[in-house]
């Protein structure tokens, strides 16, 4: 059983004891630990169940690549499933729970599967779900979703407590990693003047040397590796961030570095995480090898771990797996694990080498210290069921028909060798190469990933690049299977990944079925698709599948590697932008106000408009009736401030304005309005307003509140690079004025209380604007209506908005004014018949399909969308056009609602013969309205025809005029 | 993410300061094209994997249109240079054969 030590552990506190809790149960560690090193120091050896089995799971590992050991961590808003035990520095009062088991760990129901391991081959998600089809949405999905999933994911109400930032940084270097090669090359970049940014994701530094006891330029490595970070930390070219990873490496030398700042310390003064989004002209990648796992039966049993682990365990943390172990292994370096228990006083029973004969320095050592070798064996499986109670060992070069012996012990220590983590070299696309001599993948140093000038920027240092150190060692024999011959009873015992459940016998199976591609394999068998992304068993697996398929590795090749190395929070991901400032606010210059009188806001683009302004608890509904009924009957105020003004001016105005309305806007007098419609080169509607000349070369456009900068940049993009000898000048002025529309059959005694301007009929038409002086504001008026009352919408420098709109407010007091919003806006062009676009749009409809012939003009040689509209789809009688819509109970139609006809299409789906795309309830009328598309529409008037209702119904609606209220426009032209 | 230089200003940004507009060195077709003519100028898009020229917008920043000529698969930039002009620089072009000497060049 896994236990403290009486001594050791180079980096735990013995004095501070810290308590936390697992499951419930009381448990301690010391200062320094990890949450899995205090685990096994207390003897928990089971930690979790396995994924589709439900087996029982211990610790495997001792960093980021643990597959097994995952927890859920904290509670309420800071819960957070699938925590790594091995990477959380344990601290007083932590609360972690086991995952994937019901009713307990201990006891698990769902262990039954694996008893029916003969029924969940391969493939047998695909394999099962397939038939009958109709199942699959009323019994498999319902099941599978009740039953899928690692952890659980936090209720989606809960809010995190935490907070999360983002940093930017820039350096010439960034290196990966603070183990020897790592701090070496952060000393050479920084002594050559280079700005370097130096990243270890432990909280401690040194990596494997500092465990290993080497030795580095004659100095003990853990006083090399003191010397060398104060040194750098002592230069101010140089940052230290310890705790941090590099997730991933991008395009162009960009990288994400995720720092754990709080993890440690829990309701600490400070952001949790911390984004590091670094340029960086080169990126070294020293971030070392990790060790890879032997296949053989039982290898998945909780006291099953990583040799190097062990002696992480031991040396660091002065735990150790077991009172007795045996080490199992393909190389020298796991010799040093044995060592290591040895020396810590714990009983190695014996080392199991697969090789023929284990001669080396190591060996020799092992030997002398009387620990038993035993040369060309295998560990033919492991016996124990919750936890190792021994291994039956047989010939290495055997089917393992037969057991040489049985050895009794309570933890096995394994190593098949060593894998370069080679993710940071081949997120943005440096290639790999196969070492045969170690068996391996490492960086093809003349296939890096390439910069903006062609040139790599991704360098490998140390074991990462496959230099591991090991020149005083035999070689290693490649093992992929212990024994070398196992049979199918074996080798369905044989876990390649751990978390996943997948086996060996299962990769077989996929060859055996045809998955030829290392890329399919992994899908169908989901080798590798666990959290750990397959950092243990990626290399196993594509071993098996080669030598399954008969090819050598490298011909297999590796699955893709992807950012980021181990998961990062999605906090940290989102970062600040949460909540009030998840994105920017654009506020007009009477935002306050609004807010001040309880308005309701609606989102458009980045402006908040108001949809209404409810008085005493009214409901919207409510308030938005009272606006309109206020509106129609006397005078309201709107702000139109978020309308986009774009002033288009120079010698070639004229001409750019004719090419981007379907209408001549050439022609248009000084002093005078028009409305306008804007198509993209498909002919389709994408922006409408209106027009107004300013001078002889100015024209000044209003867009949609949307669509002003979409616009402005439209318009760029054409005087840049299609017709950039036109002398054309573009601005765009939609936030240095604040807009108001003064609406209403009472507007006009309104502003005349304001005087200055002459605003009457005679000198001052609809569709004319005028300048002047109101109220003693400059102003621009425009006598525009988008409701059909009498109506201005007068411009005032942003500065002066809200004065304007104070005097505004008091000026039309006796008659009652008030503010109007979005929706009374909406309902009561919906009423006239008016197009909005994005309701009546949707990127397919062209102006002829809302009726909008007489805004195109027939006399223009060329203007954008022209050629698209003449195409035989846009000129066909069959398109769905624009009519008015009446409920023949008077009942408001739904949003979108769908015109059902009988029969289906190709597809399957029921025929349609049109949709709703504004429907309100008109107070003015009293009864539902609403425009549609309908198939050949305006040649149905009065035809009764039926939609859809939401509770599956069907309502029936006459074809109407979609012109509710004032067809000849008496009242806006009063 | 791409690190860009905008040959109108000279910035060197991310990004996420530009915006991609899709091929470059289009011919516009409008009225009086043939359906053909204008089925390729709207719809028929090069999608290389290689050498690719493309109109880009500094559009965080100086606002200007410019062209550019980069690699999809190596994303290695050849160069970028303004939007008023009619094909791609000589200079760029021998660069590009430079870098790979079986492009078999523009057009």
């Amino acid at each position: 059983m896994s236990h403290r030590l009486a001594t050791g552990g180079r980096l735990i506190d013995r004095s501070r004891t810290m308590e936390f809790s697992f499951n419930g149960k009381a448990l301690s560690g010391f200062a320094g630990d990890t949450l899995a090193a205090a685990l096994l120091g207390a003897g928990q050896t089971l930690v979790g169940r396995s994924f589709k089995y439900h087996r029982p799971r211990g610790i495997v590992a001792s960093g980021a690549e643990e597959p097994n050991a995952l927890v859920g961590m904290g509670e309420g808003q800071r819960f957070e499933p699938n925590q790594r035990t091995t990477t959380t520095e344990l601290f007083s009062g932590l609360k972690a729970i086991s995952q994937n088991h019901w009713p307990s760990l201990d006891f698990d129901i769902g262990a039954i599967n694996a008893k029916l391991w003969r029924f969940f081959p391969a493939g047998f998600y695909y394999k099962m779900f397939i038939h009958p089809r109709p199942f699959w949405k009323w019994v498999y999905e319902p099941i599978v979703r009740q039953s899928a999933g690692l952890g659980k994911a936090p209720h989606p109400e809960t809010r995190d407590a935490d907070r999360y930032e983002q940093i930017y940084a820039f350096c010439d270097v960034l290196v990966a990693g603070g183990g020897i090669a790592g701090l070496t090359a952060a000393r050479a970049a920084a002594d050559a003047g280079q700005k370097v940014i130096l990243v270890e994701q432990n909280a401690h530094w040194g990596g494997r040397a500092v465990v290993d006891g080497a030795e580095v330029d004659g100095q003990p490595a853990d006083a090399w590796v003191d010397a060398t970070l104060a040194h750098l930390n002592g230069l101010a070219n140089v940052t230290v961030l310890n705790r941090t990873m590099v997730s991933g490496v991008y395009d162009h030398g960009y990288a994400l570095a995720y720092q754990r700042v709080a993890d440690h310390q829990p309701g600490a003064d400070m952001p949790r995480h911390r984004l590091w989004r670094i340029r960086a002209g080169e990126i070294v990648n020293a971030a070392g090898a990790i060790e890879r796992p032997l296949s053989f039966a039982g290898n998945d049993l909780p006291g099953v771990m990583l040799a190097a682990a062990v002696r992480d365990y031991v040396v660091n943390w002065g735990v150790t797996p077991g009172r007795r172990v045996v080490v199992v292994t393909n190389n020298d370096d796991a010799y040093r694990t044995a060592l290591a228990l040895h020396a810590a006083g714990v009983t190695v029973a014996a080392v199991v080498d697969a090789r023929k004969e284990a001669t080396g320095d190591l060996p020799a050592r092992v030997r002398a210290a009387g620990i038993r070798v035993a040369e060309d064996t295998a560990i033919r499986h492991v016996e124990g069921g919750k936890a190792v109670t021994g291994v039956a060992l047989c010939r290495f070069e055997s089917d393992g028909g037969a057991v040489s012996e049985t050895i009794a012990c309570d933890a096995v220590a394994m190593s098949g060798g060593w894998s370069p983590v080679v993710h940071l070299w081949s997120h943005c696309g440096g290639k790999l190469t196969w070492d045969d001599a170690r068996a391996m993948f490492r960086p093809d140093p003349n296939r890096p990933p390439l910069n903006q000038d062609g040139q790599g920027f991704v360098r490998c240092v140390g074991a990462a690049n496959g230099d591991l150190d090991d020149a005083d060692e035999a070689p290693m024999q490649p093992v992929w299977m212990m024994p070398a011959q196992a049979g199918y009873l074996l080798r369905a015992k044989m876990w390649l990944d751990p978390q996943n459940d997948v086996k060996v016998s299962d990769v077989q199976l996929a060859a055996k079925e045809g998955y030829e591609s290392v890329e399919h394999t992994k899908r169908y068998t989901t080798l590798g698709m666990a959290t750990d992304q397959g950092k243990l068993s990626n290399i196993n697996g594509l071993a098996i599948l080669s030598d399954a398929l008969g090819q050598p590795i490298p011909q297999t090749g590796t699955t893709t590697f992807r950012p980021p190395y181990t998961p990062i929070s999605l906090g940290v991901i989102a970062g600040e932008a949460r909540g009030e400032i998840f994105q920017p606010l654009r506020k007009t210059p009477m935002h306050d106000w609004h807010e001040s009188h309880g308005v309701h806001w609606e989102p458009v683009g980045h402006w908040r408009r108001p949809y209404c302004y409810p008085r005493n608890g009214e409901s919207h509904a409510h308030a938005v009736s009272r606006e309109i009924t206020q509106v129609r009957k006397s005078v309201g105020l709107l702000d139109a401030s978020t309308l986009g003004k774009l002033v288009v001016k120079g010698p070639d105005a004229g001409r750019f304005v004719d090419m981007l309305y379907t209408n001549i806007m050439s022609t248009l007098p000084v002093g005078k309005c028009r409305y306008g419609l804007m198509c993209n080169e498909n002919g389709f509607l994408s922006d409408d307003g209106v027009v107004a000349r300013l001078s002889e070369d100015t024209w000044l456009c209003h867009t949609t509140s949307g669509g002003a900068d979409r616009i402005h940049a439209w318009m760029e993009d054409w005087l840049q690079c299609e017709w950039w000898d036109w002398k054309v000048h573009v601005v765009n002025l939609t936030e240095q004025f604040a807009q108001i529309a003064v609406v209403g059959p009472d507007a006009r005694k309104v502003l005349e209380k304001l005087g200055g301007m002459d605003v009457s009929r005679e000198n001052f038409a609809f569709m004319d604007w005028r300048e002047g002086k109101l109220g003693g504001f400059d102003a621009r008026a425009f006598r525009i209506s988008f409701s059909g009352e009498l109506s201005y919408e007068i411009a005032v420098p942003a500065s002066q908005g809200q004065a304007f709109w104070n005097r505004l407010m008091e000026a039309g007091a006796e008659f009652g004014m008030m503010p109007y919003g979005t929706e009374a806006l909406h309902v009561m062009r919906a009423e006239k018949g008016f197009i909005m676009i994005g309701d009546e749009t949707d990127g397919t409809v062209i102006p002829q399909d809302l009726g909008l012939n007489w805004a195109i003009s027939k006399k223009k040689t060329d203007f954008l969308g022209k050629r698209g509209m003449e195409r035989e789809a846009m000129v066909s009688p069959d398109r769905w056009k624009l009519v008015g819509l009446e409920t023949l109970d008077g009942s408001v139609l739904g949003d979108g609602a769908l015109a059902p006809l009988p029969g289906k299409n190709d597809n399957g789906q029921s025929l349609t013969q049109g949709r709703v795309t504004s429907t309100y309830f008109s107070p003015t009328l009293g009864k539902g309205i609403a425009m549609g598309l309908v198939h050949r529409g305006p040649d149905r008037m009065g035809e009764v025809i039926e939609f859809q209702t939401e509770t599956g119904g069907r309502v029936a609606a006459r074809i109407v005029d979609p012109c509710f209220y004032d067809k000849a426009g008496d009242k806006q032209n009063v | 993410m791409l690190l860009l230089t905008c040959p109108c200003c000279g910035v060197t940004a991310e990004e996420t300061e530009f915006a991609n507009g899709g091929e470059a060195h289009l011919k516009r077709f409008g009225p009086g094209s043939t359906d053909a003519e204008y089925e390729a100028y709207m719809f028929a898009r090069k999608n290389p994997r290689g050498v690719h020229f493309e109109r880009w917008r500094h559009a965080f920043g100086c606002g200007k249109w410019f062209l550019m000529a980069r690699d999809t698969m190596t994303l290695e930039v050849y160069g970028a240079y303004p939007a008023q002009t009619i094909e791609p620089p000589a200079e760029i072009q021998a660069r590009i054969k430079s870098r790979r000497p079986e492009w078999e060049g523009y057009k």
